[in-house]
């Protein structure tokens, strides 16, 4: 279909945009003449991020707060991400089950997304796929990661605020002073909190929150939660509402995103400066030569590399 | 990895048996396709709006209540009516022989009955896209 992607999605069209994440995805062509267009147009939208171990209820939880938001008043996205196989290259995108009450509502567009081999457990195409939803004119975008485990944290570098989400059960309290996914989390919600050792584990989360340290001033607030029966997701509202307000009032937010746009645009530098050297290397039969000295020990790669960078980037 | 095959598993109406969807989401996901599967009970306007949001190369649905003379034709409608031209429709499920060329005159690429391999679904699909 020739339909200018940018411009129809500007104007509310549905199926443009969920084109222009397809060709971000892809990276199509038209991915890059897409984003300039949109870019624009975006900085308005509250990106938040949920995180937390598979099976914690990050889809359930999500269905209940993007319901919140549009009893609000507001339009809602949400990016689903989950893990594709690195052996077959094939995913199993599941999360639309526990939001299927949402599909027919036309202020929500759900987007799933399969990690394709990006690290970190956030797909890097997802800050573009937000910046689509948010020139769209989604007010709130939920980017739902898949179950990360203790060091996943790159959703910090796309969210405004970052939801970490767990269970009772999951392991002794050493699990709670571990670095990763505890560090990243400006609120806490504890789900299914009708299961054993949900008091338990709050107070461990306390215990975890009063050794950092010098007290911070935002202290994370930790919200029990049984999202499949709608219990503590106006409590949970509040808090990411505090938290919002907290970073926008003491300049955290405009820090977070003067952050966020230096390493978009190092993203974008790093990957087509790497893509344009290779593709020149490919192209003269250059890169197979140098493998093929290096392999046989006549150079190394460090001055190999140090040769590309003189001879392409002066 | 370039360019994975995006697939839409969908339960259309009211039977409560997914097995062999999931059966199938399972097989295609092992052929490197990305499989958005959506739970059992949909409705038509449920998988033609999944469909939209996910940009899906294929919709298969599968249907064991004898409801798809009804079922499957609406749903080619409504993915059509919303733009998308090239979504290759395929369906499932316990089908009687006689009803199949009324489907496919409806739209349906192709119908797999009880016992295909998922291999033949797999080789379909990637036959048949365009």
């Amino acid at each position: 279909m020739a339909m200018d992607i940018a411009e129809e999605l500007l104007k509310g069209n549905r199926l443009a945009l969920s084109r222009a994440i397809t060709a971000i995805e892809n990276e199509y062509d038209n991915a890059t003449e897409i984003m300039q267009k949109l870019y624009p147009h975006t900085g308005h939208a509250f990106v938040l991020g949920i995180t937390g171990p598979p099976g914690a209820g990050k889809s359930t939880l999500t269905d209940k707060l993007a319901r919140a938001y549009r009893d609000q008043g507001k339009t809602v996205g949400i990016i689903a991400i989950d893990p594709t196989s690195p052996f077959t290259g094939g995913a199993i995108l599941g999360d639309r089950i526990r939001m299927n009450g949402l599909t027919m509502d036309e202020g929500v567009f759900i987007r799933s997304m399969g990690t394709r081999g990006s690290l970190g457990g956030l797909s890097h195409k997802t800050a573009d796929a937000v910046k689509a939803m948010d020139a769209f004119g989604k007010d709130v975008i939920f980017v739902e990661t898949v179950g990360v485990g203790q060091s996943e944290v790159d959703i910090v570098k796309a969210a405004d605020t970052t939801m970490v989400v767990l269970i009772p059960g999951m392991g002794d309290d050493i699990q709670a002073i571990k670095a990763g996914i505890l560090e990243i989390g400006d609120v806490f919600t504890i789900n299914k909190a009708d299961h054993d050792g949900a008091d338990k584990l709050v107070r461990e989360m306390n215990m975890m929150l009063d050794l950092d340290g010098v007290m911070k001033e935002w202290r994370p607030p930790i919200q029990k939660v049984i999202a499949n029966q709608n219990e503590g997701i106006k409590e949970t509202i509040e808090n990411v509402e505090n938290h919002f307000k907290y970073i926008s009032e003491n300049g955290i937010l405009a820090q977070r995103r003067t952050e966020r746009t230096k390493n978009e645009m190092l993203d974008v530098l790093n990957s087509n400066i790497g893509k344009y050297i290779t593709n020149k290397l490919v192209a003269t039969g250059e890169l197979d030569e140098f493998v093929e000295k290096i392999k046989a020990h006549e150079t190394d790669p460090y001055t190999v590399v140090a040769k590309v960078m003189k001879d392409m980037l002066k | 990895m370039d360019k994975p095959i995006r697939v839409l598993v969908a339960k259309p109406g009211l039977d409560g048996h997914d097995r062999g969807a999931k059966v199938v989401a399972r097989a295609l996901r092992d052929a490197g396709f990305e499989v958005i599967y959506t739970g059992l009970r949909q409705t038509p306007e449920q998988i033609a709006e999944a469909a939209l949001q996910e940009d899906v190369n294929v919709v298969a649905m599968s249907i064991l209540s004898g409801a798809h003379p009804h079922l499957f034709p609406k749903v080619v409608n409504l993915i059509r009516a919303q733009g998308q031209e090239d979504v290759l429709i395929i369906g499932g499920g316990v089908i009687p022989e006689s009803d199949i060329p009324a489907l496919k005159e409806a739209g349906i690429a192709e119908v797999f009955t009880p016992g295909t391999p998922t291999s033949a679904i797999v080789d379909f699909i990637n036959a048949n896209l365009k």
